[in-house]
């Protein structure tokens, strides 16, 4: 039964996405398990003067209400969060949020190499990462900095992927431990909440 | 390319740059601090003993490292929503009682927000009325920010922000266009003083009717951000206005119960308690 080796005990996921990983992300949020254990960290290219309507959009029908943090806003069991406009969002030891307006980093703010890995130098190998469909390679180190740490990795299978470049560029730059359908993410998640200690 | 730095190196320049030159990063958000800190190591080409000794040796460097240090990363009218706010509802209610008031922009960088305020007061048609205070920890970009000029590829962005806000007319009725440069009149800067002033170290020096410090704070832990907003508070008359940043907050903070939020989409506040 245990098709993943998910005995150790993980603390957060992290989800990056680009183009093409709206519908896959909603799918994800609104499949989740009402009881989901783990906070749900995500960092999605998005528009920079739009501030407003995006989280919304993505509450809609996710099982968990998402929330855009507050700068050093802290990262709560079961909470959903999503990277803020035009803002870098970074984890900080102590288990909080960091905001920051830093240059761009591969045209992105916010920049999915800097959330993926902060949320790497903080929890180490009790950290998932998943990156989905993406027009460029943001994200890409930050991954290979999640595996290096010994956290689990997993990249949206790229022939599902609207546009494969994010997840074919992480697979390029590290050992990938699963690459899966969004349906098979779920199923993953569903298991990792199982496996919450 | 991909490298990372210890907390013990980080500790051990924060220290040689607090006994030598008197600023204090030690309480400075680690995730950021400690990606400026790559950043200097990367195009300085230096690694962690080469930079100590550097600013060991050189006093001038000191300079040069606190303008790529800080984050001076910034847009006019960021945020259009709020400066049509500033407009609509923060300045009329400081005109309620004052004819004359002062501002500070508490960490100006390259000095956008201070000139897009400028012109928020210039189409109010109250610019002469008003006694600005522009500081920063750097004296690099606060040259910079008084010479008002800035790469004609910045300025897209700002214009449709600009837009965005509806001021009266276009951005352009401001600026020349100077070998590749937007050059702002400088009559925009007629009652703005530039001075260079440490949030963390620095005295309070004055008192405020409003007060911008926007993006600022989110480079401090927690314990800082405390310390700084109680002078800030302290920096204000009483019925004065604070803005910070979209996503910062006041609420955890120990001077929190001595303001009132206006806007708390904006992130616009008013000070009810000495």
């Amino acid at each position: 039964m245990d098709k993943y080796n998910l005995n150790n005990s993980y603390k957060a996921v992290v989800i990056g996405g680009s183009a093409g990983s709206f519908q896959g992300i909603v799918k994800i949020l609104s499949q989740l398990p009402k009881n989901f254990q783990l906070p749900i960290i995500m960092c999605l290219h998005r528009l920079k003067h739009v501030r407003n309507g995006f989280v919304e959009a993505l509450s809609i029908k996710s099982v968990v209400q998402v929330v855009e943090p507050n700068d050093k806003e802290s990262i709560k069991k079961g909470g959903v969060y999503l990277a803020p406009s035009n803002y870098h969002m970074s984890v900080e030891l102590g288990n909080h949020f960091a905001m920051s307006t830093e240059e761009m980093i591969n045209n992105s703010r916010p920049a999915i190499d800097v959330t993926l890995g902060t949320a790497a130098y903080v929890y180490r190998d009790k950290l998932v990462g998943i990156l989905l469909s993406g027009a460029n390679r943001d994200g890409g180190l930050g991954m290979k900095l999640i595996k290096d740490k010994g956290g689990l990795t997993i990249v949206q299978e790229p022939s599902e992927c609207m546009i494969d470049t994010m997840p074919k560029a992480a697979l390029s730059l590290t050992q990938i431990d699963y690459t899966l359908k969004i349906d098979e993410i779920v199923a993953f998640l569903v298991e990792l909440n199982k496996h919450y200690k | 390319m991909i490298q990372d730095i210890d907390i013990a190196d980080l500790k051990k320049i924060t220290e040689l740059i607090q006994v030598k030159y008197g600023y204090d990063f030690r309480n400075y958000a680690m995730s950021s601090f400690k990606r400026r800190m790559l950043r200097i190591l990367e195009l300085k080409s230096l690694t962690v003993e080469s930079l100590l000794k550097k600013l060991n040796d050189q006093p001038t460097f000191i300079d040069e490292f606190l303008d790529e240090l800080t984050v001076n990363v910034t847009e006019m009218f960021r945020d259009p929503g709020f400066w049509r706010i500033i407009r609509d509802e923060i300045i009329p209610g400081i005109l309620l009682n004052h004819k004359q008031f002062k501002i500070w922009h508490a960490g100006c960088s390259s000095g956008e927000e201070v000139l897009s305020m400028t012109i928020v007061l210039k189409e109010m048609g109250i610019l002469q009325d008003v006694q600005l205070y522009a500081t920063d920890l750097d004296t690099t970009i606060l040259d910079k920010a008084k010479q008002a000029s800035y790469p004609i590829k910045n300025m897209e962005l700002n214009e449709k922000n600009y837009i965005r806000y509806e001021g009266k007319g276009s951005l352009k009725d401001y600026y020349k266009e100077e070998n590749g440069r937007a050059v702002f009149d400088k009559s925009l800067l007629q009652n703005v003083t530039f001075r260079k002033h440490d949030l963390v170290k620095g005295e309070v020096f004055n008192k405020f009717d409003l007060i911008l410090c926007r993006n600022v704070m989110i480079y401090f832990n927690q314990t800082l951000q405390n310390e700084v907003l109680k002078k800030i508070h302290e920096s204000m008359f009483k019925y004065g206005y604070l803005a910070i940043g979209s996503k910062e907050s006041l609420i955890w903070c120990e001077v929190a119960s001595k303001f009132l939020v206006v806007n708390n989409e904006e992130k616009v506040y008013k000070k009810i308690k000495d």
